[in-house]
């Protein structure tokens, strides 16, 4: 956070247009480069979750399906938070905390086009 | 005759960038580093790299007659007036792109080959045919943007098909930057646009309105104005091209005087 970006907040002035256009940017490659609408992408997180279903209790309206890019590879980032297995021993889900740790089990990278 | 002549394919996926202008200025400045150039008008439906280069009443013979073998290639190369080095081989009919294939775009290139060090290819705007044509032909590239976000993201989709085609190395040359929209964080920074794209920067070229009164007298900038602030960036570009290392120009210090210091002040990073 720059100085200027403090006297914009004080003063409730929008943002410098720089990081808006960075990020809009960086949203919409991640897009162009892997092809994807973001129907088609819906559908991929729609389908990622019932095959993880399967197999483990995920909250279906916490998953998370992403494109990330960095460095011109764009990764597809899954992020499922489990809730318990389904035969219902472990119970992976509580906290906040936990969520995070188990979500790194979940992430699932993909090198993209 | 040249045996390791640099075929250099200057795109940029978006039209009006600059991409003519760059290739036009460019190859005078080879041309005047004393390296024979050749500029190739590979935007066959809009040409107009001969009218920057003022060479455009001169033009007898295109590359579509050399194809056709109708003449001979040095009866189509139009030699500059002032700067002898180099030569321009025109865009032939836009009825061209029915036929063109790329695989004349590589006969060309390959007569032009033996009697220069360097051939500039000047793309068409777009990633369709005419592009995919200009590729074939070429070894590495320059990709020319600006800090907009439509040119950022065209030049992205361009880079993706120079990579898949094997074409490198890909530089990028930043052009019409502002350095007190960048100051004021109103425009994308050089590292914001080369951190997306991922591409080591050949060079940045400053706004210049004089760009405007060089294109009104088809004489490019680095020919008669070598003082402009657009030209030095040209020669610069020339320059590190040939493997000279010339430091990038810094835009937060072209701005100087109390408004410059005022502005870095705001830009300074707190948290």
């Amino acid at each position: 956070m720059t100085l200027r970006d403090i006297i914009n907040k004080l003063l409730r002035r929008q943002p410098a247009s720089a990081s808006t256009a960075r990020e809009r940017l960086q949203l919409v490659l991640a897009h162009d480069r892997s092809d994807l609408s973001t129907e088609l992408l819906d559908q991929m997180r729609r389908e990622i979750l019932e095959v993880v279903a399967k197999y483990v209790e995920i909250d279906m309206d916490e998953g998370a399906v992403s494109l990330e890019t960095e460095d011109r590879m764009t990764a597809l980032v899954a992020n499922l938070p489990i809730k318990r297995t389904l035969n219902g021993q472990i119970k992976l889900i509580e906290g906040s905390n936990q969520l995070k740790e188990n979500s790194q089990e979940a992430e699932d990278k993909d090198k993209g086009s | 005759m040249a045996t390791d002549t640099r075929v250099i394919l200057i795109c940029s996926g978006k039209g009006g960038v600059g991409k003519t202008t760059l290739t036009a200025n460019l190859g005078i400045s080879l041309a005047r580093q004393g390296l024979s150039t050749a500029v190739l008008d590979a935007d066959f439906g809009l040409r107009n790299l001969d009218l920057l280069l003022g060479l455009e009443n001169r033009i007898v013979y295109t590359a579509q007659e050399v194809l056709e073998e109708e003449c001979r290639l040095d009866q189509a190369l139009v030699k500059h007036k002032k700067e002898s080095n180099l030569s321009l081989l025109p865009a032939g009919n836009p009825r061209m792109l029915d036929w063109l294939k790329p695989d004349d775009m590589k006969r060309i290139v390959d007569m032009l080959k033996e009697q220069f060090d360097y051939v500039l290819i000047d793309c068409p705007a777009g990633v369709e045919d005419g592009f995919k044509n200009a590729m074939a032909a070429s070894q590495e590239a320059i990709v020319v943007t600006n800090p907009e976000v439509s040119a950022v993201r065209d030049a992205d989709r361009v880079i993706g098909l120079l990579n898949t085609n094997a074409i490198k190395p890909v530089q990028l040359v930043l052009n019409r930057v502002r350095p007190r929209m960048m100051a004021n964080q109103e425009m994308l920074s050089i590292a914001d646009v080369t951190d997306i794209l991922a591409l080591p920067l050949l060079g940045l070229v400053l706004e210049d309105e004089q760009v405007i009164v060089s294109t009104n007298r088809g004489e490019p900038l680095t020919l008669n104005s070598v003082n402009s602030p657009a030209a030095k960036c040209y020669l610069n570009i020339a320059k590190r091209l040939q493997g000279e290392d010339i430091p990038l120009i810094n835009p937060a210090e072209e701005s100087s005087g109390f408004g410059a210091k005022f502005r870095r002040l705001m830009q300074t990073k707190i948290f």
